[in-house]
């Protein structure tokens, strides 16, 4: 008989190396901006660029942070999203008409007032039709991940041929309130305001958020919830109320992206919601389906190298995303914040 | 005999069996029975989607996986063809090399996406079809040089499959022996052979294992079979018959775009016929394509004429109007996952 091996344990500190990995995707970003810097000639296109793929990337963040959450929450993946980006781009853009005086109006306040009237019209609305749709559409086929897909397909198909019925078929120009036209000028760079106010509600929201999830009893639930749902139930907490409250706010955000994302194109289709997905599952997917930490590092690369690329090369820029994702996947398959699930 | 062409897989019902037998025969004899262009047109695409259908039956129905790129190897193929006949001039081999080449590129690819988003999770593979097969998309219309872009690419076959070769100068029953009645026999055949092999494949051992990795990927797993390989396999093998339904759309029509083989439309018209057929039986694909085809081409007309008769109401005309037949097919969609998921082919055997 052998014998059992000595016990050694030691008290060493992690290496620095050890110590950086898991905040390796947060470096990312930088390193993003730098390599950008590196390769763009002028320095004030590089800021120019630098500004609007933030204000890109923050854009896609609003819309795509209630899609990872509502899968962390629930293993439900909901295809029919860009269907609430679509509702909300309309929904906004036809309060903003309708309030033209005050968005024509050469003064700041009463422009930045029509829109935020626009955004919260378009948030109610989304929110509103994200309840119903998780009633009727998503609610029946819990735990079937091929029935969602399928049934979540049908709904985005549904709800943007309503649309369609109800706004016509023809895309709709939108001019930006007056005070919100046009661009500074910054160390030779033109940076267009509007990029600027959309990265500064990104980044209010991004913090908002993080506020509510780390801070607040509900985001605990809502933390732990991701985590091990049944545990969360078995201490007494109806995670069903909960979820469908993060339904109804994710739907809720992905209307105000909307919003903002029409005003950025300055024109909007019933089909809008359909192409944003795509960059919207790019970024849930990178990272880390339920992670919204990954998802504001996904977005924010997603949007960079988007505006790098197409400054440096045009034609890439089609595939660059695509490429992204699986340089990421292949260095972290599960995508970058992975969610642990305590199952 | 017919037990062996279908693999031992019967209808299993009666009015499954003379349905089945009605659209083979109505195929069959469809240049005879429907003479005009328009229905033999209708009956060529009936064949094309019935095999593409089916193939993606076998990813969704016996594979357990959702994939949105299913048009994207369907337009490699059709893109295939119609380059090689663009560059390579108008002979048999390069129709052959169009199909091989098209067949090739749309495995090499589905191995690649497969690889990648399978062996994470199978739920990445939705979206990660999505996302690459709008890319490729937006790149074909883009690269218009070399692809025609939005406007497609027109381009010559071998002249013994187009009209103007005649092998018989009478009429047989009124129908004119030309190259396009040889054509369409071409996709029928070709749609037959390829519906029959994928019976044959999902009737196979490894058929069965994809179903058993279906109803329980983490038991079929344990059981010892490498459930990656397995399904990226049936991505492959998907493909290339999707690539090959293409091919054949590329020679009946003689024309490819990014409109008639690649659009998102396209992919949803697929979702249906395999939801409203039946999913995981094949016989499902024969019928839903079928059905579906056919009311797209005839119920349209139907929707105009009911937009008409409600001319003076509110919202009516609006709703009936023919281009807003999606939405009539996305509610469609939604309620036959919830209350139909077996489908016509389900529904038949259950009530023999």
């Amino acid at each position: 008989m052998s014998l059992a091996p000595d016990h050694a344990p030691t008290m060493a500190r992690k290496g620095l190396a050890e110590r950086l990995e898991p905040w390796a995707p947060v470096l990312l970003v930088p390193v993003m901006v730098l390599l950008g810097y590196l390769a763009i000639p002028a320095t004030s296109s590089w800021l120019t660029l630098t500004v609007s793929g933030l204000a890109m990337g923050m854009m896609i963040f609003i819309m795509a942070s209630g899609m990872t959450l509502v899968f962390g929450l629930m293993d439900v993946i909901n295809f029919g999203h860009g269907a609430f980006v679509s509702i909300g781009a309309f929904v906004g853009v036809s309060v903003l008409i309708w309030l033209g005086g005050m968005a024509g109006a050469p003064s700041l306040v009463l422009n930045l007032l029509a829109m935020g009237a626009a955004a919260i019209a378009a948030m109610v609305v989304t929110g509103g039709v994200g309840w119903a749709f998780e009633k009727v559409i998503v609610k029946p086929v819990y735990g079937a991940h091929l029935k969602q897909i399928l049934v979540t397909m049908g709904g985005l198909i549904v709800i943007e041929q309503l649309i369609v019925v109800i706004w016509g078929p023809e895309e709709i120009f939108i001019r930006r309130p007056e005070t919100l036209q046009g661009g500074l000028t910054f160390a030779g760079a033109a940076i267009e305001k509007y990029r600027l106010l959309a990265v500064g509600v990104g980044l209010v929201l991004f913090l908002a958020m993080r506020f509510v999830l780390r801070r607040t009893k509900i985001g605990l639930i809502v933390r732990a919830g991701v985590e091990n749902g049944e545990m969360v139930e078995a201490l007494g907490y109806r995670l069903r109320l909960v979820f469908v409250g993060v339904f109804i706010a994710g739907s809720a955000l992905a209307g105000l992206g909307g919003v903002m994302w029409g005003l950025y194109q300055e024109i909007i289709t019933a089909h809008m919601g359909q192409e944003v997905m795509i960059l919207i599952f790019i970024v849930v997917i990178i990272g880390g389906l339920g992670s919204v930490e990954g998802c504001f590092i996904g977005a924010l690369l997603v949007g960079l190298l988007q505006n790098y690329i197409a400054f440096l090369e045009p034609k890439v820029a089609l595939i660059s995303n695509i490429g992204l994702m699986v340089a990421i996947l292949m260095w972290r398959p599960m995508g970058m914040i992975p969610v642990v699930k305590a199952k | 005999m017919i037990a062996t062409l279908l693999s031992g897989d019967a209808p299993r019902s009666r009015v499954l069996s003379l349905l089945l037998l009605a659209v083979l025969v109505c195929l069959a004899l469809a240049p005879f029975l429907f003479p005009g262009t328009r229905s033999l047109d209708t009956a060529a695409r009936i064949c094309v989607f019935i095999l593409l259908v089916a193939s993606y039956d076998l990813l969704l129905g016996y594979g357990g996986i959702v994939s949105f790129a299913h048009t994207m190897f369907f337009g490699m193929g059709a893109y295939g063809v119609a380059l090689s006949c663009e560059y390579l001039g108008r002979s048999w081999g390069a129709l052959a090399f169009g199909i091989g080449a098209g067949s090739v590129a749309a495995i090499a690819a589905a191995f690649l996406i497969g690889l990648f988003s399978l062996r994470v999770r199978a739920i990445f593979f939705a979206m990660i079809t999505l996302a690459v097969a709008s890319a490729v998309a937006v790149l074909v219309s883009q690269l218009s040089q070399i692809t025609g872009g939005e406007d497609g690419l027109n381009y010559q076959i071998p002249r013994a499959l187009t009209p103007a070769f005649k092998f018989m100068d009478e009429p047989v029953f009124g129908v004119r022996m030309n190259g396009k009645l040889l054509n369409y026999y071409v996709v029928l055949a070709g749609s037959l052979v390829g519906v029959l092999f994928l019976l044959r494949v999902v009737n196979s051992p490894f058929g069965r294992v994809l179903q058993a990795i279906r109803e329980n990927d983490f038991r079929a797993e344990a059981i010892g079979y490498r459930v990656v390989q397995y399904r990226v396999a049936a991505t492959c093998l998907s493909a290339a018959i999707a690539a090959f339904a293409g091919a054949l759309y590329a020679i009946w029509l003689r024309y490819v775009g990014p409109s008639t083989v690649l659009s998102m439309e396209i992919m949803l018209d697929i979702l249906l016929m395999v939801v409203i057929g039946g999913m995981g039986t094949i016989y499902g694909a024969v019928l839903g394509a079928t059905l579906f085809v056919v009311a797209q081409n005839y119920l349209q007309e139907l929707m105009g004429l009911a937009a008409g008769a409600f001319e003076g109401l509110p919202i009516l005309p609006a709703l009936l109007s023919p281009d807003r037949w999606l939405l009539w097919l996305g509610l469609l969609f939604i309620l036959s996952v919830y209350f139909f998921p077996t489908g016509i082919v389900g529904r038949l055997r259950d009530g023999r």
